[in-house]
């Protein structure tokens, strides 16, 4: 089997070249809309994933990829902001 | 630790085990694709662990065929693990216990961790040999009717928890923000005390010790010496209260009641308090 400058087989190789880390994950809360918002953003290859959770109760939803961590933020934050104003308060009384 | 949950090293030194099944279940049913564990197998919550046609858990003859496709037989251990601290995680192992899977475990911490610690991920679909799965009959002990819950409510002879959010559980807003609103009332259900699910979990995704959940459910009246039963929205959320008060914390009669607040707020004449 052919074997590569590092000594790997070419299926070894492949493998690899189709694995990757997940670098830079980072998360932080703002509020938006009147919500608080948590943003966790990493990348994964070539691509930065963006995904909005709110704080209570933790449930995703809004996500988007981009080519750099603002590009990824900046279009899930906008759909965010979208889903956000159709959320209704209600008395409780 | 529990024999229910593995740690991410755990999950890093034997995924590729012949006779372990890694298994991911995301809310986010795109996240899979984005780069798994490498040779996790992707399951989707909203096709594969239901049917698709009645509202119901997923049909044995359908478990069988997912769990055969996936490589996985009666003896395989499967670990599962997802995003949003294990939801969908918790809801596959509630339905593989129903359908009397002996070895199933969840990676704590789930999808969040793995990604903080900057894991290896694959995006390639693994091929595996086709297995043959044998389900037992659903064990509905572990699931709680409308029927249950309404007598629940009504006789206090189970402790009803709900899960959601406390904006929820007052009825301030009918769904978790940024979600659309699937109920007609706000609210929860009489007599229900309010713990969320999050406060099992630690801000990494791994579940809180044994100490801090015992005493987080005592604190409500919640010791394990009486029926509970768990609801969120659509029965996700509570699957991972129910893997908590029944596999981490070890209590006898626990349901989960899947039917959530998505039948109980939807039904005509259902009592509903506030806040």
């Amino acid at each position: 089997m052919a074997r590569g400058p590092s000594g790997a087989t070419s299926s070894a190789r492949l493998w690899r070249s189709r694995n990757v880390r997940a670098e830079g994950y980072a998360k932080r809360r703002q509020p938006l809309g009147g919500w608080e918002i948590e943003i966790e953003t990493y990348q994964a290859g070539e691509l930065f994933y963006c995904t909005i959770n709110n704080v209570d109760p933790g449930a995703r939803y809004a996500r988007a990829e981009g080519a750099t961590r603002e590009e990824a933020e900046s279009r899930a934050l906008e759909k965010a902001e979208r889903y956000l104003k159709q959320t209704r308060r209600f008395s409780t009384g | 630790m529990a024999d229910v949950l593995v740690t991410i090293d755990w999950v890093a030194q034997h995924a590729k085990d012949g006779n372990v099944r890694i298994v991911e279940v995301d809310v986010d049913t795109a996240a899979y694709d984005q780069g798994h564990i490498p040779g996790a197998v992707g399951w989707n919550w909203t096709t594969e662990l239901c049917d698709t046609l009645v509202r119901d858990i997923i049909p044995q003859k359908k478990l069988e065929e997912l769990l055969g496709r996936s490589g996985i037989d009666n003896n395989t251990t499967i670990v599962l693990y997802g995003d949003n601290n294990n939801w969908f995680a918790a809801w596959a192992f509630w339905q593989l216990k129903m359908y009397g899977h002996k070895d199933v475990r969840i990676m704590d911490g789930g999808r969040k961790k793995w990604l903080a610690e900057s894991r290896e991920l694959s995006t390639e679909k693994p091929t595996l040999a086709a297995k043959t799965y044998k389900a037992s009959a659903p064990d509905v002990s572990l699931r709680a009717f409308l029927p249950d819950v309404q007598q629940a409510s009504a006789q206090k002879k189970a402790a009803l928890v709900d899960v959601r959010s406390p904006a929820e559980f007052t009825g301030e807003i009918l769904a978790p923000p940024g979600l659309p609103e699937t109920c007609q009332r706000g609210g929860h259900i009489p007599g229900a005390k309010s713990i969320p699910w999050g406060k099992n979990c630690n801000d990494d995704g791994t579940f809180k010790s044994m100490d801090e959940l015992k005493k987080l459910y005592a604190d409500q009246g919640i010791k394990g010496d009486a029926p509970i039963i768990a609801y969120c929205r659509i029965g996700e959320r509570s699957s991972l209260t129910w893997f908590v008060l029944k596999h981490l914390l070890g209590y006898q009669n626990v349901k989960n009641y899947d039917g959530s607040w998505t039948e109980w707020g939807n039904l005509v004449g259902a009592p509903v308090e506030k806040p």
